[in-house]
């Protein structure tokens, strides 16, 4: 499938942080960042190295797993919000249920993508964060 | 083992498959085990812990792994044994964090810890009070095994207790 490459403020091309414990995930996400036309600033195995690595790179867009050894995804988010407050970070992760999404967008992330990663899902959520969209919180059981 | 807990890990595993591997995984066979269990392929074990605690383990032939590893990574030639391992990793936590997900969205809370590769030859033990159930798929790529070996804490907290007053 063929993509039109992202873009963002004026940039040629949109710089991602990609954040995930398995190389094996990083390389298919960078993988598929490099077919948005996308350029990888840079890669983290763990929250703490992504915290480090976000000072040092100042990517257009983080993909944060969750579990993940020493920090997780959701810890992490919070320190780089807290640090950055304009990060848009997209968490990816096999676990997608309603408590984790949404302690993930209450400390600042923007969406939420659950793996198996379809590319073209991945593209549209990436268009919409760059645009400064935010996914809206899913309903609590206490909600109508 | 209540099938509740057993569900959403084979709906994950089907769904999973079907995704990434592009084809359909059938139950084959089913066994409970008390006993080690020695992996057959290449194999990763997952944590649960709250709730609902114990471990799931997804095993795959060697040569099912090796073509998982070549269908995601679309690269050309044999991958390395490297890539294989780390490809059963990532569909682990892909079929745990998706059953997981189901299990939370039922109203149970737990955690999942990120996944290892299960080396061992001579077989894991298992816990003395829990069995684990062995299913075995069939795919057109080779056979996948999931060992799934949870338990409830709170119903496991109750027996304790229950053992206290009859043997004090």
């Amino acid at each position: 499938m063929e993509f039109k490459p992202l873009t963002c403020e004026d940039k040629p091309k949109v710089r991602f942080l990609v954040v995930d414990d398995s190389v094996f995930a990083r390389k298919n996400l960078c993988k598929m960042v490099q077919a948005f036309g996308g350029e990888i600033a840079g890669e983290a195995g763990d929250g703490v190295a992504a915290i480090a690595e976000y000072d040092s790179t100042h990517p257009d867009i983080v993909l944060m797993d969750i579990t993940m050894p020493k920090m997780e995804g959701i810890e992490a988010v919070e320190h780089i919000v807290r640090d950055h407050p304009d990060a848009r970070i997209v968490m990816v992760s096999s676990v997608g249920y309603q408590d984790n999404i949404l302690s993930a967008l209450q400390k600042g992330a923007r969406h939420f993508v659950q793996k198996p990663v379809k590319p073209e899902a991945l593209y549209e959520i990436i268009r919409y964060v760059l645009n400064d969209k935010v996914a809206e919180a899913p309903a609590t059981a206490g909600e109508a | 083992m209540k099938m509740e807990l057993i569900q959403p890990f084979i709906n994950s595993l089907d769904a999973v498959i079907a995704e990434t591997m592009g084809c359909s995984a059938e139950i084959a066979d089913v066994t409970m085990e008390e006993g080690n269990y020695k992996r057959t392929g290449i194999a990763a074990l997952v944590g649960i812990s709250g709730e609902i605690e114990g471990r799931v383990i997804l095993d795959m032939e060697t040569a099912a792994a090796q073509q998982a590893a070549a269908d995601l990574s679309g690269a050309a030639g044999n991958p390395t044994d490297e890539t294989a391992r780390e490809t059963v990793c990532e569909l682990t936590n892909m079929v745990i964090g998706n059953a997981v997900t189901q299990l939370n969205d039922h109203g149970f809370k737990f955690r999942v810890h990120p996944p290892e590769i299960y080396a061992l030859d001579g077989g894991l033990q298992g816990a003395p009070d829990t069995e684990a159930v062995v299913l075995r798929f069939e795919t057109p790529k080779g056979a996948v095994y999931l060992n799934i070996a949870v338990r409830y804490r709170q119903r496991r907290a109750g027996e304790r207790a229950a053992t206290r007053v009859l043997c004090p």
